[in-house]
């Protein structure tokens, strides 16, 4: 297999996913030259241990620190070892892992610091349901009336970052649904930001971390923080 | 001295003693009974010094000086809540930190680990 040179790290957070995790991880593996990092935020069942059998290095999380407290775990590793750049998909298989050189490639180009994977752009079979839909929407326009990117998917958790954006998220990271509070600090550090078409599905196994009612909660937590952080001073 | 008057001067000193007590044994750390100890305090002396009470509850504008005993229960309820919010907040950011430390640190030794072919 060939080398790793730009030094690129694909950081999956997984809770529960010892069915999914192996297979996602030896995929990875066998198309990829890249290391891959499994931040396991906390689960009871076997993750850990699929993932370090298919591969991967482990980070086992002692307590459920949620979605964004696992990743930024892994933005720290990757800062603490050097690498140039990660990518980070979902560790449940909701992120196609054939689209990995499209989110990689403007960052390889020189073009971005920040690349997020759209399921909108371009062809998409994506369906989601209606207040789903519209919290997308919302958070579209919030996104782009506060820091003028535009984008299509807001709450993508596929993305591939650089350095600096990897060494600011290790000290800064929501830690719950951290994608668009992401789009202010990308802003702060005026980050050029590209989004490229990316399949996405639906989950196969489990169930999605957003049910009815923390939609609610997603939408105000999200805004409030958001909104904070747009008048918040990062030391 | 009336019934309402002796009931308050002995629920405030004796909630003052009990925090006092609770410090002392180190039940209770010091920064988090500032409050408790002050709020209680000034429902003490309020209670005792009914002058007082009566001037500072005209001064806001109070018909009936009791009541602003409540105002200053109430506030200084507010303040502890607030301050149980922050120091909650804070402890979340350090239990956070200390959770990623640890998995960073059980990454890094398990791999030390294999490379001088021990088995973990």
């Amino acid at each position: 297999m060939e080398a790793n040179p730009h030094r690129i790290l694909v950081v999956l957070p997984a809770y529960q996913e010892e069915r999914t995790i192996g297979g996602l991880v030896r995929s990875l593996r066998e198309r990829y030259p890249y290391d891959v990092l499994v931040v396991n935020d906390g689960s009871t069942d076997g993750t850990s241990d699929a993932a370090r059998e298919a591969g991967a290095s482990v980070l086992d999380l002692p307590c459920n620190l949620g979605i964004g407290g696992a990743v930024q775990t892994g933005f720290q590793y990757a800062r603490d070892r050097g690498y140039d750049t990660v990518v980070r998909i979902d560790g449940d298989g909701q992120h196609e892992v054939e689209d990995i050189p499209k989110v990689l490639e403007p960052i390889l180009a020189g073009r971005a610091d920040a690349v997020i994977g759209s399921r909108f752009l371009g062809e998409t079979e994506y369906r989601g349901s209606i207040p789903r839909i519209f919290g997308i929407r919302f958070f579209r326009f919030l996104v782009n009336l506060t820091t003028g990117y535009r984008v299509t998917d807001p709450t993508s958790g596929f993305f591939a970052i650089d350095r600096r954006l990897i060494a600011f998220y290790s000290d800064h990271y929501p830690s719950d649904y951290p994608e668009v509070d992401a789009y202010i600090l990308m802003h702060r550090l005026k980050a050029r930001t590209v989004e490229v078409p990316v399949r996405m599905y639906e989950r196969a196994e489990g169930k999605s971390s957003i049910t009815a009612f923390r939609a609610v909660y997603y939408m105000v937590k999200v805004t409030l923080s958001y909104l904070i952080n747009r008048i918040r001073r990062f030391g | 001295m009336n019934r309402v008057t002796l009931f308050s001067i002995c629920a405030s000193a004796g909630f003052l003693l009990y925090i006092l007590e609770m410090v002392r044994r180190r039940k209770l750390r010091e920064e988090y009974s500032i409050l408790w100890l002050s709020g209680s305090a000034s429902i003490l002396v309020l209670s005792l010094k009914q002058d007082w009470l009566v001037v500072l509850a005209h001064a806001v504008g109070i018909v009936y000086p009791p009541s602003f005993l409540f105002l200053v229960g109430i506030l200084f309820i507010l303040l502890i809540l607030i301050h149980f919010s922050i120091a909650i907040s804070k402890l979340h950011q350090m239990n956070k930190k200390m959770a990623q430390e640890i998995a960073l640190m059980k990454n890094k030794s398990s791999e030390c680990g294999t490379a001088s072919g021990g088995t973990e």
